[in-house]
C-alpha cells in the first residue's frame, strides 16, 4: 500500500492544477459574460476577430 | 359626466386593427393603415424601420433577419436618431470614456439601446464590415455593452456611433466603467475563492471516506496518520484562502462590537481548526475537516449567489444612468450649434435648448421663449413659461420651442449639484439597522459559548483532553452555518425575482426593512401623478379626436404634443390633413379640415366667437376639482368638443394605496406642489388630506424625514425628482419611481424601472415573504443546533455524526428555500410596460 505516498500527493497536485486552471479561466474573463458566446459560436461564415 | 380616457387605450372601434399580412418587413410589427405604401413589396412601420433595413441589405448583411427569425425575439420598431454625435471627438469626452490600446488604436465601451436578442449581436459584430476603421465590436448581450476597438487613423468615434446609430442601436457612453471593472473584480475574487473551497470540500471528503472505512474496518496506523496530515494540509489551506472572508468579517464585528452572523462561524472553523491541528501534530484525537471545509464551500456559494443578484440590479441601475444624456448644444462664436460633453460646458458660454432636453446647467435665457417643466426639481406640476432675461436651472425639461441659455453656473455650482450635496447628508443620517440574522449572531455566540464551557466543565472531572474535545465537537456542531447559507440566497431569490418584474433592489437589507409595517411617505408630481402634462377627459363629440390630432401636429405647444400623443393611434389608422393651420397667440390655434373650419383653444378664445355647449358647465366644475386645464374645441362655428388637460393621477395611485394600508402602512404625502393641489391629489388616491403637506423644500423633506426616523420610526419614502433625493438616501429605504430624475435614482435603495406605484405593493409582498422564509429557516436551523448541541454535550458527536448532522441541516434548509412557492405572477398590463428602449434591458429575467 506504500504506493499511497505516491498517489496521494499526486491527487492534490492533480486538484491544484485544475483549480488553477479555473483561476486562469476566470481571470481571463471567461466567465464574465455567459450569454454573448453561446450565440458567437453559432456565426459560421466569417470572422471579426483582428 | 365626462368620459376618462386613457391615452394608452385607444378605442378598439375608432382604430381598427391592422390586417395581418401587412407588417414591417424590418421589426415585424403591423404597419398602420396610413403607411402602407401600394405596390411596393416591402413595407415599413416607420422611417427607422425601412432605413436600417436598407442599411443592412446594402451591406450584404440580410442574413441578420434569418437568424433574428430563429431567435423568436421580441421586437420592436427602430429608433434612430439621427444624432450627429460631434461631442464624441470632444477631448473632454475622449478623456472621460476612451482609453488607449495597443498599435496605436483605441477602444472605448457604449450601452446601445434596442438590444433585443441574438440577431443584435450578430450584426454589431459585423460593425468592421459596415464601418471602414473599426476594429473589432464585442457585444455583451445581457448588458447591453458593446466595447469596439477602432483605429483613430482611419475612422472618427462620430462616424461610428451614427452608424451604430443608424442601425437602430443609439450609442450611449458607458459612465462608470472604473465601478463596472470594481464589480467584475469582486465578482471573479468570490468565483475563485469558491473554486478554491470546492476542490478543497471535495479532496477532504475522499480523505474522509478512507478513514472512516479504517475505523470500521481497521487501518495501518502509518497510513491513517498519512490521510490525516493531507487532511491538515488542505482543511488549512480552505481555512486560510477561502475560510479568510469569514475571519475577516468576525474581526469587523468585534471591533464595531456589533455582532454579526460570521463571528459564530469564525469560532466553530477556528477552534476545529486548532483543534485539528493540534490533535494531528500529537497524534490523537478527532479531526473535523471534512465538516469544515465543506461549510466554507457551502457559504460562499450562498454568498456568491447574493453577491451576484445584488451586482444585476446596480448593474441595471448603472446602465439607466449611462443612458440620460451627456450631451449639451453649445453655440459656437460663429453661430454653429456644436454637440458638447456636457463636463465641457463653462461658464458664459451660450447652449441651445431644444424642446424635450433639459437643460444641462443654470444660466439665463437669452433668445425664444417657451413653457418649462421644472416638477423634477421643485415638485411643481404646472409648466412655467420663461422668457429673454429669465433664469433657467439645470435639470428642468423644456418643452416648447428652442431656448439659447447664456451658462452661469455648471456642475456642483447648480442648483442640482447642490441639492446633491444635500443627498450626501441625507445618506450621512440614515439610522443603521442591525440584521436580524447579525442580531441572531451574536446571541448565538454567547449561548455557545456558555454550552461549551459548561460541557467542559461537566467532562473535565474525566481529563482534560476528552473535556476539550467534547467542547470543541459542541463549537462545531452549533456553528449556524444553515442559517449563515441560506439567508443570502433567500435573499438572492427575493431580488432576482423582483428584478423579473422591474424592480431592481440595491441591498438585501432592503427586504428586511420592508418586510415590517411603517410610514411609507409619497411624493406627489411624478409619483402619485405622471409628472407630465395630458389628457384627462375628453368631453363631447368623439369622433372628433383625429381632426384634433390633425390639426395639432403642425403646433408645438406643450398641449398640443399631449393631443398628438393621445390620439396617435387613431389618426395612424384614419389619418386626414389639415390646411391653412394658424397659430393665434390669443390662446388657440384655427384650421380647415374637410372643409369644415376648426378652432382648437382656450374657452375664452374659443368661446368669444362660437357659443356655449350644454355640457360645459359640468367641465368646468370638473377641470375646477381637479385643477386641469380646459381647451374647447369649435366646428364651424359651434362648440363641439372639449379637453382637459393635466398631470393626471397614475392609473393605479389609488388600489396601491388602498392595498398598502390594508398591509399596516400608514400613507402620506410630502410634495413640493401647491398645499392646496397636493391635498386635492391625496384625497383622489385615498389619503387623508390631513397627513398630507405641501410647498416642501428639499431641505424640509429631508427634516421631515429625519424627524420620523429619530422617533424609531420605520420610514420608506417614494420619489421621482431631485428635491426627493435627499430624502430618499435618509429614509430607512428609497424608493425612486419610474421616469424619475438621475439624482433620485443614485441615491435611492431601490428603482422601480415600470410606471405606476402597483410595483411598490409588489416590492413590500416580495420583501414579507422573503424574511417568513428566513425566519421559518431560522426555527428549523434552530431546532437542528438544539439537537446537535445536546448530543455534542453528551458526549455522543463524533466526526461522522457531524459530517452527517451538517449537511443534512443544510440540504434540509437548502430545500426549503429553493422550494418556496414563488407567488403567481402578477398580470401586467402590456399596455402599461415601460416604452420601447427601456425595460427589457440591462437584467435578463
Amino acid at each position: 500500500m506504500s504506493i499511497l505516498y505516491i498517489v496521494l500527493p499526486l491527487a492534490v497536485v492533480l486538484a491544484v492544477i485544475a483549480v488553477s486552471a479555473f483561476c486562469w479561466a476566470v481571470r481571463r474573463g471567461q466567465f464574465d459574460d455567459l450569454d454573448s458566446p453561446a450565440w458567437r459560436m453559432l456565426d459560421d461564415d466569417d470572422t471579426t476577430r483582428g | 359626466m365626462p368620459a376618462t380616457l386613457d391615452p394608452t387605450r385607444a378605442d378598439p372601434a375608432s382604430c381598427p386593427a391592422p390586417t395581418a399580412d401587412t407588417v414591417c418587413a424590418h421589426c415585424g410589427l403591423p404597419v398602420p393603415r396610413g403607411l402602407i405604401e401600394p405596390g411596393a413589396d416591402q413595407q415599413f412601420c416607420c422611417n427607422g424601420c425601412r432605413t436600417v433595413h436598407r442599411l443592412i441589405r446594402d451591406n450584404g448583411l440580410a442574413s441578420f433577419y434569418n437568424l433574428r427569425d430563429h431567435a423568436a425575439a421580441s421586437v420592436k420598431p427602430a429608433q434612430v436618431t439621427g444624432r450627429r454625435y460631434d461631442e464624441f471627438a470632444d477631448p473632454k469626452f475622449v478623456d472621460l470614456y476612451c482609453r488607449d490600446a495597443p498599435n496605436g488604436l483605441k477602444t472605448v465601451d457604449f450601452v446601445l439601446e434596442g438590444v433585443h436578442c441574438a440577431a443584435c449581436l450578430w450584426l454589431i459584430e459585423r460593425l468592421p464590415r459596415i464601418a471602414a476603421g473599426v476594429i473589432e465590436a464585442r457585444l455583451a448581450l445581457g448588458a447591453s455593452t458593446a466595447r469596439i476597438t477602432w483605429d483613430p487613423a482611419a475612422v472618427t468615434l462620430p462616424q461610428i456611433a451614427r452608424t451604430l446609430d443608424s442601425l437602430g442601436y443609439p450609442p450611449h457612453p458607458l459612465r462608470d466603467r472604473a465601478g463596472q471593472d470594481v464589480r467584475t473584480r469582486e465578482d471573479r475574487r468570490y468565483m475563485i475563492l469558491t473554486a478554491i473551497a470546492g476542490a478543497c470540500a471535495g479532496n477532504a471528503m475522499l480523505l474522509a471516506f478512507a478513514l472512516y472505512a479504517g475505523m470500521f474496518g481497521g487501518i495501518e496506523e502509518e497510513f491513517r496518520q498519512l490521510f490525516r496530515w493531507v487532511s491538515v494540509f488542505i482543511g488549512v489551506v480552505s481555512l486560510a484562502v477561502p475560510g479568510r472572508v469569514f475571519f475577516r468579517g468576525a474581526w469587523a464585528a468585534i471591533r464595531a462590537r456589533t455582532p454579526n452572523l460570521d463571528l459564530p462561524i469564525a469560532l466553530a472553523l477556528g477552534a476545529g481548526g486548532v483543534a485539528g491541528v493540534v490533535n494531528v501534530a500529537v497524534g490523537r484525537g478527532e479531526i473535523y475537516f471534512d465538516s469544515l471545509t465543506v461549510l466554507v464551500f457551502l457559504l460562499l456559494i450562498g454568498r456568491w449567489v447574493q453577491h451576484r443578484q445584488q451586482r444585476r440590479a446596480a448593474d441595471a441601475v448603472e446602465l439607466l444612468f449611462s443612458l440620460t444624456p451627456s450631451c449639451a448644444r453649445r453655440v459656437e462664436p460663429d453661430g454653429q450649434v456644436r454637440e458638447t460633453p456636457i463636463e465641457a460646458i463653462e461658464e458664459g458660454d451660450v447652449v441651445e435648448v431644444r424642446p424635450g432636453d433639459a437643460a444641462p446647467a443654470d444660466g439665463r435665457v437669452v433668445e425664444g421663449a417657451s413653457c418649462v417643466r421644472q416638477s423634477l426639481l421643485t415638485g411643481e406640476s404646472r409648466p412655467v413659461e420663461v422668457g429673454p432675461g429669465e433664469p433657467l436651472f439645470a435639470g428642468t425639461i423644456n418643452l416648447q420651442s428652442v431656448l439659447r441659455v447664456r451658462v452661469s453656473r455648471t456642475g456642483r455650482d447648480t442648483r442640482v449639484g447642490r441639492l446633491m450635496q444635500l443627498v450626501e447628508q441625507g445618506a450621512r443620517d440614515k439610522a443603521p439597522i442591525v440584521r436580524l440574522t447579525d442580531r441572531i449572531g451574536g446571541w448565538f455566540v454567547m449561548t455557545v459559548i456558555a454550552f461549551a464551557t459548561v460541557t467542559f466543565a461537566a467532562w473535565a472531572t474525566r481529563g482534560v483532553g476528552l473535556a476539550v474535545d467534547h467542547a470543541v465537537a459542541l463549537l462545531i456542531v452549533a456553528c449556524p452555518c444553515a442559517l449563515g447559507m441560506t439567508t443570502p440566497l433567500a435573499m438572492a431569490i427575493a431580488i432576482g425575482r423582483a428584478a423579473r418584474r422591474d424592480i431592481l433592489i440595491k441591498g438585501g437589507d432592503v427586504l428586511e426593512r420592508l418586510a415590517r409595517p411603517g410610514v411609507i411617505v409619497l411624493d406627489k408630481t411624478g409619483t402619485i401623478t405622471a409628472g407630465r402634462t395630458r389628457l384627462v377627459h375628453w368631453f363631447g363629440d368623439a369622433s372628433l379626436q383625429t381632426t384634433v390630432a390633425a390639426v395639432e401636429r403642425g403646433c408645438s405647444h406643450h398641449i398640443a404634443r399631449a393631443c398628438v400623443e393621445a390620439f396617435e393611434d387613431a389618426w395612424n389608422h384614419d389619418p386626414v390633413e389639415a390646411d391653412a393651420v394658424a397659430a393665434h397667440p390669443e390662446g388657440g390655434v384655427s384650421a380647415t379640415v374637410g372643409g369644415r373650419r376648426i378652432k382648437i383653444g382656450s374657452p375664452r378664445w374659443v368661446e368669444a366667437s362660437e357659443g356655449a355647449a350644454p355640457w360645459l358647465d359640468d367641465a368646468r366644475k370638473v377641470c375646477d376639482d381637479e385643477s386641469l386645464t380646459l381647451v374647447l374645441v369649435a366646428v364651424d362655428g359651434a362648440v363641439q368638443a372639449g379637453m382637459a388637460f393635466g398631470d393626471a393621477i397614475r392609473d393605479d395611485a389609488a388600489d396601491a394605496v388602498a392595498r398598502l394600508r390594508r398591509d399596516g402602512w400608514e400613507v402620506t404625502v410630502l410634495s413640493g406642489d401647491d398645499p392646496a393641489l397636493t391635498a386635492a391629489a391625496a384625497a383622489r388616491v385615498g389619503i387623508d388630506p390631513a397627513q398630507s403637506r405641501g410647498a416642501q423644500t428639499p431641505e424640509d423633506k429631508l427634516g421631515r424625514i429625519n424627524a420620523m426616523t429619530r422617533d424609531g420610526g420605520h420610514v420608506v419614502m417614494v420619489g421621482d425628482g431631485v428635491n426627493d433625493a435627499a430624502a430618499l438616501a435618509a429614509a430607512s429605504v428609497g424608493i425612486a419611481v419610474h421616469g424619475g430624475a438621475e439624482a433620485s435614482l443614485a441615491a435611492a435603495d431601490v428603482y422601480l424601472d415600470q410606471p405606476g406605484l402597483m410595483p411598490i405593493v409588489d416590492l413590500v409582498e416580495t420583501a414579507r415573504r422573503a424574511m417568513r422564509l428566513i425566519r421559518r429557516n431560522l426555527a428549523v436551523s434552530l431546532a437542528y443546533n438544539a439537537l446537535a448541541v445536546g448530543l455534542a454535550a453528551a458526549g455522543l458527536i463524533t466526526p461522522l455524526a457531524a459530517a452527517i448532522l451538517m449537511p443534512l441541516s443544510s440540504f434540509t434548509l437548502l430545500a426549503m428555500t429553493l422550494g418556496a412557492p414563488s407567488p403567481e405572477t402578477r398580470h401586467v398590463d402590456p399596455l402599461h410596460r415601460p416604452a420601447p428602449g427601456r425595460g427589457a434591458r440591462g437584467h435578463r429575467g
